[in-house]
């Protein structure tokens, strides 16, 4: 069976050049299902925000989309290859939002963290080298951390240390990159500039996908939305996602899934 | 030629401390910051056992050591990845268990008590010729694990969701890093001790951790902090005639007072 061929519940159809594709997923923590039937395409240049409640399985998505977590059913393609079977990791980039919970006082400088994300382009048991240095250059240049490169990592602001992570992601330049609430935590100026950024990586062919509450804002720039609240609510263009009510529907959906089975790590939700 | 290097068991004592005191504050490095320092503890009683029964067996303990306790750390790791147990439960287990059976072996064979007397706390007149080529070769190979590995183990250390992300194979790095953990535990045991030998790897590397600026700088200092550690306090047991392991730890505790110091003139 080819992956065309079972997608009855597809809102879109997942073609062969689709940059990433998720095939009826179902995710389970033990007991507790947190994606139910998910199918969603995402296609060269997309730029796709994620929206959804606090555990409405977000994060999760992204992990089983990048082959950290494998998923109770359904498949994952990356560039048109199975997820397991995928080793071209430097075509994508990931900021997770986890990332500046690092150990504070990791003796790492900057430069060291963006580098890091080369260590498989550089390969197994050879020394970084110049190339791979000029691209962390480069990648520090594009978020405006190349002044801070020695310091630690630690002695950063959380909205610093952000953009360092994300500067990481960029260092293979990747032509899919993954970010996952990024903007937490970062002041109005600096998220202009990050969605700046973001356009100019778009405008570039970089495929982007990103995780947000701020749907304000994610409307506004995005090219595809998706609703996620265990299942896929909606995907489409932001615009529709607005006049069809789709997101009363997703929000409300939270009210009723919170009653039911859902905890999250302590976190009030913004939706209540 | 000064006195103290006129004697070949202190050549010995003082090119194996060397190479002890290179690899032992490396592998700390590693440890105290995936919050694991307690695991040199831990695969050191296990070593203990295995020391116990070279003794009882009357087998070259050193080998049988080092066996015991390379197959300690791997079941450690095993336990601890599984996921079933919290990773500090894991290792104090086998830190009582490897005492315990170590115990055991001794009150079975009592006629060896001076021997492993000098397992216990260390001595320097304990590196055998033959201890000195397994003591250099082990090190060699923990050190060019490290050097070829260097990056990896930077991205393993910081994130490892990342460096799974970027494929690299996490599980078998960290496999091989607990083995080396458990090489690096048994020879410095020679020297140290039993008791002393996670003292070597975590307080210079807790040193490094406080003054540098980078992780590469961390590696170098907690080297040059444990260095000087080795090399006092050799001397200092030599002329004074005190016990080796506990006179280079005392040595090296004074350099980690001397970073707080160091760190509030900043
Ligand atoms: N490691 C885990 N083990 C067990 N359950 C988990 C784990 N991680 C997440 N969960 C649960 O899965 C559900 C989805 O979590 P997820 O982190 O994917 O949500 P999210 O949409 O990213 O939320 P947020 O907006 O808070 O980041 C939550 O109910 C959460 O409690
Ligand atoms: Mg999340």
């Amino acid at each position: 069976m080819t992956i065309s061929e079972i997608s009855p519940t597809a809102s879109t159809a997942v073609k062969p050049t689709s940059v990433a594709a998720l095939e009826r997923i179902t995710f389970d923590y033990g007991a507790e299902r947190v994606l139910e039937d998910v199918t969603l395409s995402i296609e060269p240049g997309d730029f796709l925000g994620i929206i959804g409640p606090n555990g409405s399985g977000k994060t999760t998505l992204l992990s089983v989309l990048l082959g950290l977590r494998r998923p109770t059913q359904g498949g994952v393609r990356l560039f048109g290859t199975d997820v397991a079977a995928f080793r071209e990791s430097h075509r994508i980039g990931y900021v997770p939002q986890k990332a500046t919970a690092f150990e504070p006082r990791f003796p790492a400088s900057v430069f060291e963290v963006v580098i890091s994300g080369r260590v498989r382009r550089a390969g197994l048991g050879r020394r970084f080298g110049p190339a791979d240095r000029a691209a962390t250059l480069d990648a520090l240049h594009t978020v405006g951390m190349q002044d801070v490169r020695n310091r630690l990592i630690g002695e950063l602001s959380g909205g610093q240390q952000q953009r360092v992570f994300i500067a990481r992601a960029l260092v293979t330049h990747p032509d899919l990159l993954v970010l996952d609430e990024p903007t937490v935590g970062v002041d109005i100026e600096a998220q202009d500039r990050f969605y700046a950024l973001l356009r100019a990586l778009s405008l570039q062919g970089t495929t982007l996908v990103l995780v947000s509450h701020d749907i304000g804002v994610v409307a506004r720039e995005v090219t595809r939305l998706a609703c996620l609240n265990r299942r896929l609510f909606f995907h489409g263009e932001p615009g529709e996602a607005l006049r069809s009510g789709a997101l009363d529907n997703l929000y409300r959906a939270n009210s009723v899934v919170v009653t039911h089975d859902h905890h999250h790590h302590g976190r009030s939700s913004r939706y209540a | 030629m000064p006195e103290i290097l006129q004697y070949g068991f202190m050549q010995r004592a003082l090119l194996g401390g060397l190479m002890i005191g290179t690899i032992a504050p490396v592998m700390g490095v590693f440890l105290v910051l995936r919050r694991l320092s307690l695991i040199a503890d831990a695969l050191s009683h296990v070593a203990l056992a295995g020391i116990a029964l070279g003794l009882v067996a009357g087998v070259y303990p050193f080998a049988i050591a080092l066996l015991v306790c390379v197959s300690g750390a791997i079941g450690i790791e095993r336990l601890r990845t599984s996921g079933h147990l919290q990773g500090d439960a894991v290792l104090a287990v086998f830190l009582s268990g490897g005492f315990a059976v170590a115990v055991v072996l001794i009150s079975v064979g009592r006629g060896f008590n001076v021997d492993l007397f000098s397992y216990l706390f260390g001595a320097i007149t304990a590196v055998q010729p033959s201890d000195l080529w397994l003591i250099l070769g082990m090190g060699l190979c923990v050190l060019s694990a490290i050097v070829l590995l260097y990056k990896e183990l930077f991205a393993i250390t910081f994130d490892e969701e990342c460096a799974r992300l970027q494929g690299i194979p996490v599980d078998r790095i960290n496999l091989l890093l607990t083995i080396l953990t458990s090489l690096a535990v048994v020879i410095a045991m020679r020297i140290t001790g039993v008791l002393l030998t996670s003292a070597l790897m975590v307080i210079p590397a807790v040193t490094a951790v406080r003054l540098a600026r980078s992780f590469r700088a961390t590696l170098l200092l907690a080297v040059a902090a444990s260095l000087a550690a080795v090399v006092s306090g050799m001397v200092a047991a030599y002329y004074f005639d005190l016990a080796t392991g506990g006179a280079i730890v005392l040595f090296a505790i004074v350099l980690f007072a001397a970073s707080f110091l160091l760190r509030r003139a900043r």
